[in-house]
């Protein structure tokens, strides 16, 4: 099923780390431009899989592709399609920001002098780039990790939480920038989160991931329409249950609130019969489902642990 | 490949390790000058400024006298001939044997940091190669990148012998600097004797012989340089092995020093002399100390060293290029 477009293809990779499996046979491909998020909570295996697929844990079965080279046969080639942060963008502190992309380039063979100034251009470092690292915000370390990534021009980009830590800014900045690569620059990103809002708001197909396996692969639309909520304000609440649970399923009460699936075409139904019936709405939205409702869902019941 | 060394001598020398370590030696060696020039001084005044020639022309008379008495062995005799021709070239080219000039302080030096202070200076530099990168996560910068592991781990060895080659230099240059400021800048061509070998609890002095001092101090700096690299090498095991630099300093300073205390009291404790830290005095070997323990030669010394340094590298290797990197 590899089509033409796959940057990145896994298949069944697995980690066993002594007798605990870790990861437990992940597929899945990248396509060329998408934006592809893991989500999952802490432990689900994120950011292992993502060693897996930088080459510095060795899986201990499957095959990762990168851009057709197969990552354990062709190290190098492989290697030379992607730029990535791994957890925290650790650089030198001791060197300023400019020796660090100069340590970088030099290498790789192929990197030309004044792509150095490109990608700092592109990160909006300018200012700061001949400062020493251990003077930067986390914010411009971010931005220097994602400098770095960038510097051999990779096809795919693969970020581990690269929003963690940002302040609201940073991390809005950090969304558009990577929305900017995908569609204008045609890389392929594969970001890691544990928060749905952020994947939601930056990727185009998901991962869900838990206890190591990939739950569940989707556009972000589909999954969070089909998980979208309506939360109802209603008086008397035992009366308007009763009469919604003619029409649906109340997945839901919270204080004064009764929560219930989302179907654009029948909300506006049910609270028509909800007034006939003298039943007072005084508030009606939509809420999106957070993870660890997204979670119980489709692990039926299972906790986050 | 030279690219990849670069970058290792550039985080070296960023970190500023290589400018302490000089920094350490000068003061040591300005200390050390101080106090050699404090025991000349006292010396001098025992004996009085202008008393070691007629005392040096005492000791010749004394020489010929035994070497002219009955029932000496051939041996002895012939150590007595060479003993008697370097101290009549004390004595024309008016040199005082008490008070040495810059060479002979920096072989003292030499001698006397081989198998502590030299070894420390090269675990500073060594101690963290490998190790601060894993703990300060940039190894996954390094280990992401299209170059093969085995080359970024022997970039980094080359970049460890080209520092300590560094901090040699550095020691032999500022030791002759400093020291010749206070004892005089000559001395190179002073006879030195050489050739003893201990056979049992015997000294035989049977292939004793003079040799100028720069040529002596060449041979001690060549294997001053083999012991650091091997120190180096085993440190930089440890860097592989450890994620704290701490830890690899901890264990190298205590293996440094059980063999600096090991060496005076193991005489009876004959497998000791596997252990490589009381291998690390090779310099006594030239200069005729008895050795540790008995039977141990400077070809004996050096195997062992050179065996220890070599499983050291390749077990950095193969960890390096096989762990995984959490
Ligand atoms: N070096 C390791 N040894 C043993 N278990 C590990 C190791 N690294 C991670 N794990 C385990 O693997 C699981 C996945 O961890 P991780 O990939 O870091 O998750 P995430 O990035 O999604 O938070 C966790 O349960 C963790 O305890
Ligand atoms: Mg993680």
């Amino acid at each position: 099923m590899t089509n033409g477009n796959a940057t990145l293809v896994v298949k069944d990779l697995r980690k066993k780390i002594g007798k605990k499996e870790i990861i437990k046979g992940l597929s899945f491909e990248l396509k060329k431009g998408e934006v592809f998020g893991f989500l999952g909570p802490n432990g689900a295996g994120k950011t292992t899989t993502i060693r897996m697929l930088v080459g510095l844990v060795k899986p201990t079965s499957g095959q990762i592709l990168l851009c057709g080279y197969d990552l354990h046969r062709e190290f190098s080639k492989a290697v030379r399609q992607i730029g990535c942060i791994v957890e925290n963008p650790e650089l030198y502190p001791y060197l300023t920001g400019w020796e660090n992309l100069e340590h970088f380039v030099r290498m790789v063979p192929d990197i030309p002098k004044n792509r150095i100034k490109e990608v700092v251009e592109l990160v909006g470092l300018q200012n700061r780039i001949h400062d020493r690292v251990s003077t930067y915000s986390l914010g411009m370390r971010q931005r220097l990790g994602i400098a770095q990534a960038l510097l051999g021009k990779p096809k795919i980009l693969i970020l581990d939480e690269p929003t963690n830590g940002l302040d609201p800014v940073g991390i809005r900045e950090m969304r558009e920038f990577i929305r900017f690569l995908a569609e204008k620059e045609g890389l392929t990103v594969l970001v890691s989160s544990h928060l749905l809002s952020e994947i939601q708001l930056m990727c185009d197909r998901v991962a869900i991931m838990a206890k190591g396996e990939i739950i569940r692969i989707d556009t972000v639309e589909y999954l969070l329409a089909e998980q979208e909520r309506v939360i109802w304000k209603v008086e008397p609440l035992e009366k308007a249950k009763a009469l919604l649970e003619e029409e649906t399923v109340i997945i839901g009460e919270e204080d004064g609130t009764l929560i219930t699936h989302y179907d654009a075409e029948k909300v506006s139904l049910w609270n028509e019969k909800l007034v006939k019936a003298g039943i007072k709405v005084s508030e009606i939205h939509t809420k999106l489902p957070t993870l660890e409702d997204l979670f119980i869902e489709l692990t039926e019941g299972e906790t986050i642990d | 490949m030279i690219n990849l060394v670069y970058n290792e001598m550039i985080k070296i020398v960023r970190k500023k390790r290589l400018l302490i370590i000089a920094a350490i030696i000068a003061v040591l060696v300005a200390l050390f000058t101080y106090a050699q020039l404090k025991r000349v001084q006292s010396i001098q005044e025992q004996l009085g400024t202008t008393d070691w020639r007629a005392q040096l022309q005492q000791q010749i008379i004394d020489t010929q006298n035994r070497l002219n008495s009955s029932g000496l062995s051939e041996e002895w005799r012939k150590f007595l001939q060479i003993r008697l021709q370097q101290q009549q070239y004390y004595l024309d080219h008016d040199i005082n044997p008490s008070a040495p000039g810059a060479p002979t302080f920096m072989r003292m030096f030499a001698e006397n940091s081989i198998d502590l202070f030299i070894p420390l200076m090269v675990m500073v530099i060594a101690a963290d190669l490998v190790s601060s990168e894993a703990s300060g996560g940039t190894i996954k910068l390094l280990l992401t990148r299209p170059v093969k592991r085995w080359k970024i781990l022997l970039s980094k060895y080359i970049a460890m012998i080209l520092s300590v080659s560094f901090i040699l230099l550095s020691l032999g240059a500022l030791s002759y600097l400093i020291s010749g400021v206070v004892f005089g800048f000559s001395g190179w061509t002073l006879p030195l004797l050489t050739g003893f070998s201990v056979h049992g609890e015997e000294l035989d002095t049977a292939n004793v012989h003079l040799i100028s001092q720069w040529k002596y101090l060449l041979m001690e700096f060549g294997l001053v340089w083999f012991v650091s690299l091997v120190v180096g090498t085993l440190t930089f095991m440890l860097s592989v092995l450890m994620r704290s630099t701490a830890a690899v300093m901890g264990i190298m300073l205590a293996a440094l020093i059980s063999g600096a205390i090991l060496s005076t009291m193991v005489s009876s404790w004959e497998s000791a002399k596997y252990l490589f830290m009381v291998n690390l005095r090779l310099t006594d070997y030239v200069s005729g100390m008895a050795p540790p323990i008995n039977g141990m030669t400077l070809g004996f010394s050096m195997t062992v060293l050179a065996v220890w340094g070599l499983a050291a590298l390749i077990i950095s290797f193969i960890v390096f290029t096989k762990r995984d990197v959490y």
